[in-house]
């Protein structure tokens, strides 16, 4: 009997939302295991509405399944109701393609997208069963596998995972999957699981940090060290070359229940090289991989078709950037087999007026709002994080906004950046009072949104030595925002809490020993750190003292150039000179240009790995972008061909 | 404009779905066969769909009802003549469990389901909690005294708040049908036609009015028929083919 089906049931009658826990979706696999196929469950470890969207795990879902010697399965962190039926009645983390037993799998392969869910990382394993200390497991119980955006600083969760994938999945899943099926036909014998993770780190991507020696001179990391010469020294990240190779996922699941962005999603471009100097994912991704339109175009028509959906998103990091954005979209909305009752939606709008004439075109009829990200107050403090957004940029993008029917406007910053002055904190004001006045020339009653995230450094970004605010330095600066705003009735500010960006920054840029803070913050109940309902700092902050580590110095202190960072044996192809140079350029105020459309200032992510751009055009896109044709000032120049009406450049 | 009645069933796994998401699985599977349906205007046009009593999540069902508005002099899908066929397209694009069982064109001006439909018969498991079997003469024996009574006050919770009164109207029939077999060995299975006006009585609220305390649970519970009664007469809102629809629920024939 495989199926936990008659366990789960009968708890499904007490728990919200049961439907997230039954499967059966459009598009789900029908999973033969066998002997000869390596079994991995693919598990995302937040909850089922949050996780099912992830076109990154559904894109490694379908390319295991169509392979003869894999098969996947899915999994979700149950919501914590479910978790305590789930405990009081001795019932397993389960797939939900068989309700089978996690621990019954080969790999539990985790998603990373945010370092609030490593608890539920720990949970998860806990849950099936299997112990959260990888160096206890026993050679039945499954390989944990990590991958996503987080693992490129892999250091605070190295204790609890066995294997880290470091970039783009669709190769190198392939290539796991021989290694693993071979230990699998092996027969899991005492000791195989030491061979297997030993031959795991010689496959591209694969950081297993069992295999690395740590050394530490009191607070400080001395060195990360492989242990055996043919464990690599640094573990270079995996990026595919052309991702018009692979037009996945082709058969996206169509959710029973509701779930966040329940609609088609088709990624038209991987990467970006806007070059915000804030933005992990612009600098961990590069170089920019462009679908081709064509390619595009059938997604979005054989999905529609497939999936009954009404809506489609076209992802990427800023989607206005993809060649002939203008093009593809009126191609959709005009297709006669969509029978005009497709919307499309892009997110992260570029700011300028070109962008907002792209989204009037695709929302002829829903014109509610729109979201801009300026991130910065200030034109200097935009210089400082290379988001050269002028001032006139973003009022030509709201006029044209409000003047083209929309009511309502959303603009994201972010504060506590570095150089952050209190001119560039009120900057964030002053900008979104002018938002709202430029409004009021076109509508009655125009609404602004003003939306505030305290800034938490990244690795393997410019900001990585960065000291990041603490939560009474945030909270001053939210003060003195809500001061200024307050007697604009067009203007509602609205700010995330500075408490949660202080776990965050543990985890970020944690060593492993962070890992211990993790263990006990889990242990004490805390998961689904991402939700407010449930997040509580104390539990942080206490498991911190209790390991003797210090928050000052993981997070609020200034690293100097030549500190051994804990990610520094993960590599995202950037030269450290690159970032190190961005990082002063930064603090000089001075803009670097998108190297998409400009000369190459080698960062090291195209020349380290043989790659390059993938863009369908040479030229910047229409109206006007970053570096492309404006002053720049501060020092350095940018060796473009000046065009004329240039505007500014959004990216997130 | 042309309104089409549609009877689906809810089985199996499905059945922990809301009657939200069956909405918007409907939605989905109208664009999929590309019926062309009639839209609503303004803002956010939504394509006019009614369902008819909302079924419980975790219910399930083989009598379930929809009436949907098809835009006039559409081409494509003639429901008067085609009903084979567009029953087993919407099928196809419906999940597992739901099935498009019969579909026919409304008379102008007929009533909507929430105006016609007066009682619905349930057939359901009556378990105890842990506690051995139950016994089906016993459980019989008070089907037959609540009939024979006059009065059935219960305590139910509705929106948050509890509310107590008497349901003895409500239960228009109830009856011991006999052990319920795997994999509830030691339930009994019941059936009972419960009206739903002036407010719906379920089955597990008519169970904690039958066991002692409370002590019988329900599993299994699933609407056989919704029907309008008027002046005597009893009618389905539309007649199932003659498949399955009162045969009693094997566990073969659930969708999972």
């Amino acid at each position: 009997m495989t199926s936990l089906w008659p366990r789960i049931e009968p708890l499904l009658a007490r728990v919200h939302k049961p439907a997230r826990y039954i499967g059966c979706e459009d598009g789900a696999s029908v999973p033969a295991h066998g002997p000869g196929r390596a079994a991995w469950l693919l598990v995302y470890p937040d909850s089922y509405e949050v996780g099912l969207p992830n076109q990154g795990l559904q894109i490694l879902y379908e390319l295991l399944n169509e392979r003869g010697d894999a098969v996947a399965e899915r999994s979700y962190a149950p919501w914590t109701d479910m978790e305590a039926e789930m405990r009081r009645a001795g019932v397993p983390l389960f797939s939900l393609e068989t309700h089978r037993r996690a621990g019954s799998f080969d790999v539990l392969a985790f998603n990373l997208s945010a370092e609030l869910v490593y608890t539920n990382l720990l949970n998860c394993i806990d849950l099936a069963g299997v112990d959260v200390h990888a160096d206890r497991r026993r050679p039945e119980d499954p390989l944990v596998v990590a991958g996503g955006h987080c693992t490129f600083n892999p250091e605070p969760l190295a204790d609890f995972v066995d294997a880290f994938v470091i970039g783009d999945g669709e190769e190198v899943v392939g290539e796991i999957t021989e290694v693993v099926a071979a230990w699998k036909r092996s027969g899991r014998t005492e000791g195989s699981r030491r061979r297997v993770l030993r031959e795991l780190a010689t496959v591209a991507g694969v950081y297993v940090p069992s295999l690395y020696d740590v050394s530490y001179d009191g607070p400080r990391l001395v060195a990360v060290t492989p242990r055996y010469p043919d464990v690599p020294a640094v573990v270079e990240k995996r990026t595919i070359a052309d991702l018009g190779a692979w037009p996945y996922p082709r058969r996206q699941l169509v959710p029973l229940t509701e779930v966040v962005h329940d609609r088609l999603n088709v990624e038209i471009f991987r990467g970006c090289t806007r070059g915000c100097r804030f933005c992990q994912a612009g600098m961990i991704t590069r170089p920019v991989r462009e679908r081709p339109a064509s390619q595009v175009r059938e997604m979005v028509r054989s999905g529609l078709d497939r999936t009954g959906y009404d809506e489609v998103s076209l992802t990427s990091l800023s989607s206005a950037d993809f060649s002939g954005i203008d093009e593809v979209v009126s191609g959709i909305i005009n297709d006669p087999a969509c029978s005009g009752q497709v919307s499309v939606s892009l997110p992260s709008l570029r700011v300028d007026a070109f962008t907002v004439g792209v989204a009037a075109e695709i929302q002829k009829v829903r014109r509610t709002g729109l979201t801009f990200a300026p991130e910065g107050g200030t034109w200097r403090m935009r210089q400082v994080i290379n988001k050269l957004i002028r001032e006139e940029d973003l009022y030509g993008a709201v006029e044209a906004a409000f003047s083209q029917g929309w009511h309502r406007v959303k603009l994201y910053f972010l504060t506590g950046l570095p150089t952050e002055t209190e001119e560039d904190t009120l900057g964030i004001a002053e900008l979104a009072r002018n938002c709202a006045a430029v409004g009021r020339r076109h509508v009655r009653a125009p609404s602004v949104t003003a939306s505030v995230g305290g800034f938490v450094p990244k690795p393997q970004t410019p900001f990585q030595w960065f000291r990041q605010d603490t939560v009474e330095e945030l909270r001053a600066k939210v003060r003195l925002l809500r001061d200024a705003t307050r007697r604009d009735p067009g203007v509602q500010l609205r700010w995330h809490d500075p408490r949660a960006s202080v776990a965050e920054g543990i985890a970020s840029r944690g060593d492993r020993r962070v890992g211990a803070v993790i263990e006990e913050v889990w242990r004490r109940g805390g998961t689904f750190q991402e939700w407010s309902e449930h997040f509580d700092l104390s539990r942080w902050t206490s498991a911190m003292d209790a390991h003797g580590l210090s928050l000052d110095w993981y997070v609020h202190r200034e690293r100097p150039q030549d500190e051994v960072l804990p990610w520094d044996h993960v590599s995202a192809g950037l030269h450290r000179d690159f970032l190190w140079q961005e990082w002063r350029d930064a603090l000089a105020a001075a803009g670097t240009p998108d190297c998409r459309w400009t000369p190459c200032y080698d960062c090291g992510a195209c020349t380290g790995y043989g790659i390059e751009h993938v863009v369908g055009s040479p030229l910047p896109p229409a109206g006007g972008s970053q570096g492309t044709g404006q002053d720049l000032g501060g020092g350095m120049s940018v060796p473009v061909e000046l065009r004329p009406s240039a505007v500014g450049a959004a990216s997130r | 404009m042309t309104r089409v009645r549609l009877r689906f069933t809810k089985l199996g796994k499905v059945r922990w779905t809301s009657h939200r998401d069956v909405a918007r699985m409907w939605e989905r599977a109208f664009r999929r066969v590309q019926l062309p349906l009639a839209y609503s205007e303004g803002f956010t046009p939504r394509p006019k769909v009614s369902f008819g009593l909302a079924l419980p999540t975790g219910h399930e069902s083989l009598a379930e009802y929809l009436d949907v508005e098809v835009a006039d002099g559409a081409s494509g899908v003639d429901v008067g003549s085609d009903v084979p066929v567009l029953l087993g397209r919407l099928s196809d694009a419906l999940p597992d469990g739901v099935d498009a069982v019969a579909a026919a064109v409304l008379p102008a001006g007929a009533a909507s389901l929430q105006e016609e439909v007066t009682s619905c018969t349930w057939q359901w498991v009556a378990v105890t909690a842990g506690r051995g079997p139950v016994d089906p003469g016993a459980l019989a024996v008070s089907c037959e005294q609540l009939l024979a009574g006059s009065t059935l006050v219960l305590t139910r919770h509705r929106k948050g708040r509890e509310v107590t009164e008497d349901v003895r109207e409500a239960v228009l029939d109830l009856r011991v049908l006999g052990p319920a077999g795997l994999p509830y060995a030691g339930g009994v299975r019941l059936q009972a036609e419960l009206a739903c006006r002036p407010r719906s009585l379920r089955p597990a609220e008519l169970l904690a009015g039958l066991g002692a305390g409370g002590a019988l649970q329900e599993r299994d519970p699933r609407r056989l028929h919704q029907w309008i009664s008027r002046d005597g007469a009893r009618w389905e809102p539309l007649e199932a083919p003659r498949v399955a629809t009162d045969a009693p629920p094997a566990p073969s024939e659930r969708a999972s």
